[in-house]
């Protein structure tokens, strides 16, 4: 059994979901491959053979390959992917672009955002916003799967020392085309990897209010992040948002700022270590499952939390 | 250009839903259902796109049981000028909807089809991609911005850190993110039209896909529970049991 993992980076960086994404494949056990499809990718390619656990790193560098457009990082995948028991994506924008393409294309079924590795084919998700756990059978020969990737512990960036392969770029497929990109600029902690995360809800009031988060961030070295009414509202930008249909976090510690706790935001944050809430609010159904609620204005609470630090 | 939207039915999103007794699925008898609120987006989108005239015609198409008809009658009051529902009781996973989806898309020779990013039952936000792949058509996911250039489509995408923009060719998918656009109410006069818009049904045999679901559910559990919090009485107590409880600061 073989397990082929894609590889997230930005041509210049592996990214920690790729890590997490190895962990949930040396749990179904087996040889693990690492894709590197990219462009000028060799330093990704690199740090990914000293991923532990890993044995090989396929390296796909082209042009074509430099955005990851999903029709031909796909096409890629589905080079190659003869030799695969199973393929894994870790559950980023990126990974549940790709991934049901390459199941499609495959024709057979795909399993998103795995939380569990029960055995070879079985495996558990989440659904209805993780207001319940599905254990599910995969009954196809390949297993084409996204990982959830805050519900495995990183493997190691170093100690690997698997081999470097080049293999054969696929064609452009023409069908689309990179324009441009708008990144976030943000000098803390990367949201789904942060060990800390300070939220706040519609209760910050306005984006001016926002900021008075900064402090207690700085303070803790903490991510900051938003519920959707937040980000709705202008507050704070889309990438920030935590919830079932932004980013799924797992830190030690989540503070959550007049956020009233939707489910929506639940299914995003309730597998962190300690919740944290502060609401003016004691009916507020965040309380249902903060291990500390402090009922109180959070504009006198944070300043005065600041200081307490 | 003739747009597709398949929209499906789902408990609605202010349900919290329970899981059976008998760890079997989860308890939707008698629970209110309605429109996945990301196909509301993409029925509002493909209406705006008709409006605007470059979309001649809007298409709803929902798979599954007979009481989809409903969600096929809300997308015609939002702006559909017609619905098909694919009618089976069979439990249909995304494979097999993409499937079914294509036979439609062919038969209506549609040229852009707009679907949801995710369904918020089954949460796979696989569906869109896998009709695109089937196809063999370009796909924009998680779409925040839709511009149709001629025969090509600009497309701003959100994805982690920001925001991408990419240029698809028609005909292609897109499935929509929520900051695409805020979908209207339906308003009475235009339920009462809905009501009169034509509405096809098909069976999975009749568009010749095979529906077998290829994942079999083991068991469906309650998530585990969190132990009871506590709460504390002023940002001291707080400070305190962070340091030296928690120990997490």
């Amino acid at each position: 059994m073989t397990i082929l993992v894609i590889a997230e980076h930005d041509n210049a960086e592996l990214k920690a979901a790729t890590l997490n994404t190895v962990a949930a494949a040396a749990k179904i056990g087996g040889d693990i491959h690492v894709l590197v499809a990219g462009s000028g990718a060799q330093t990704v390619a690199e740090q990914a053979a000293k991923v532990a656990g890993v044995s090989t790193v396929l390296l796909a560098d082209a042009a074509q390959l430099a955005d990851s457009l999903a029709e031909n990082v796909a096409e890629q995948v589905i080079a190659i992917a003869g030799n695969y028991s199973h393929i894994l994506f870790p559950a980023t924008a990126s990974g549940k672009n790709v991934a049901p393409r390459v199941a499609a294309k495959l024709d057979v079924a795909q399993l998103s955002d795995i939380i569990a590795v029960e055995s070879a084919d079985v495996f558990q998700r989440p659904i209805y916003a993780g207001n319940a756990i599905a254990t599910v059978e995969c009954t196809d020969a390949k297993k084409v799967i996204t990982v959830r990737t805050t519900a495995f512990d990183a493997v190691s960036a170093e100690g690997g020392s698997a081999s470097v392969q080049n293999v054969d770029a696929v064609t452009d497929s023409g069908l689309s085309s990179f324009v441009g990109r708008e990144v976030a600029k943000s000098d803390r902690p990367e949201l789904t990897a942060a060990a800390i995360i300070v939220s706040g809800g519609r209760g910050m009031g306005s984006a001016e209010n926002f900021k008075i988060l900064d402090p207690l961030a700085d303070k803790l070295g903490a991510a900051l992040g938003a519920s959707r009414a937040a980000v709705d509202a202008g507050y704070a930008p889309n990438d920030w948002q935590v919830g079932q249909t932004g980013k799924i976090v797992a830190p030690q510690l989540y503070v959550a700022v007049g956020i009233s706790g939707a489910i929506q935001h639940l299914a995003g944050m309730k597998d962190s270590k300690v919740i944290v809430a502060i609401n003016k609010d004691a009916e507020a159904p965040i309380f249902g499952v903060a291990d500390y609620g402090l009922v109180a204005d959070l504009f006198t609470a944070v300043p005065e939390l600041v200081g307490a630090l | 250009m003739k747009v597709l939207v398949p929209v499906k039915r789902v408990v609605d999103y202010n349900v919290k839903v329970r899981v059976k007794s008998d760890q079997t699925g989860v308890d939707i008898a008698n629970v209110k259902m309605s429109m996945n609120p990301f196909d509301e987006i993409a029925v509002e989108e493909a209406t705006r796109l008709k409006e605007k005239g470059v979309a001649t015609e809007v298409v709803a198409v929902s798979c599954g049981v007979t009481q989809c008809q409903e969600t096929l009658r809300t997308a015609m009051a939002i702006g559909a000028d017609r619905a098909a529902l694919v009618q089976t009781d069979v439990e249909l996973q995304p494979l097999a909807v993409a499937k079914l989806l294509k036979a439609v898309a062919e038969k209506e020779q549609a040229q852009l089809v707009i679907l949801g990013k995710q369904a918020i039952d089954d949460d796979a936000n696989q569906t869109g991609q896998m009709l695109a792949a089937l196809l063999g058509w370009p796909q924009a996911t998680f779409a925040s911005k839709i511009e149709i250039e001629g025969d090509s489509a600009k497309v701003t995408r959100e994805v982690d850190g920001g925001l991408e923009t990419i240029s698809v060719k028609l005909p292609a998918i897109i499935t929509t993110d929520l900051r695409l656009n805020e979908p209207r109410y339906v308003t009475l006069p235009n339920i009462m039209k809905a009501k009169k818009k034509q509405l096809d049904t098909y069976t999975p045999e009749d568009l010749g896909v095979d529906v077998t679901p290829r994942i079999k559910t083991l068991k469906v559990s309650e998530p585990p529970a969190r132990k009871a919090g506590i709460t504390v009485p002023d940002v001291a107590t707080l400070v305190d049991k962070l340091k030296n409880e928690a120990k997490v600061i």
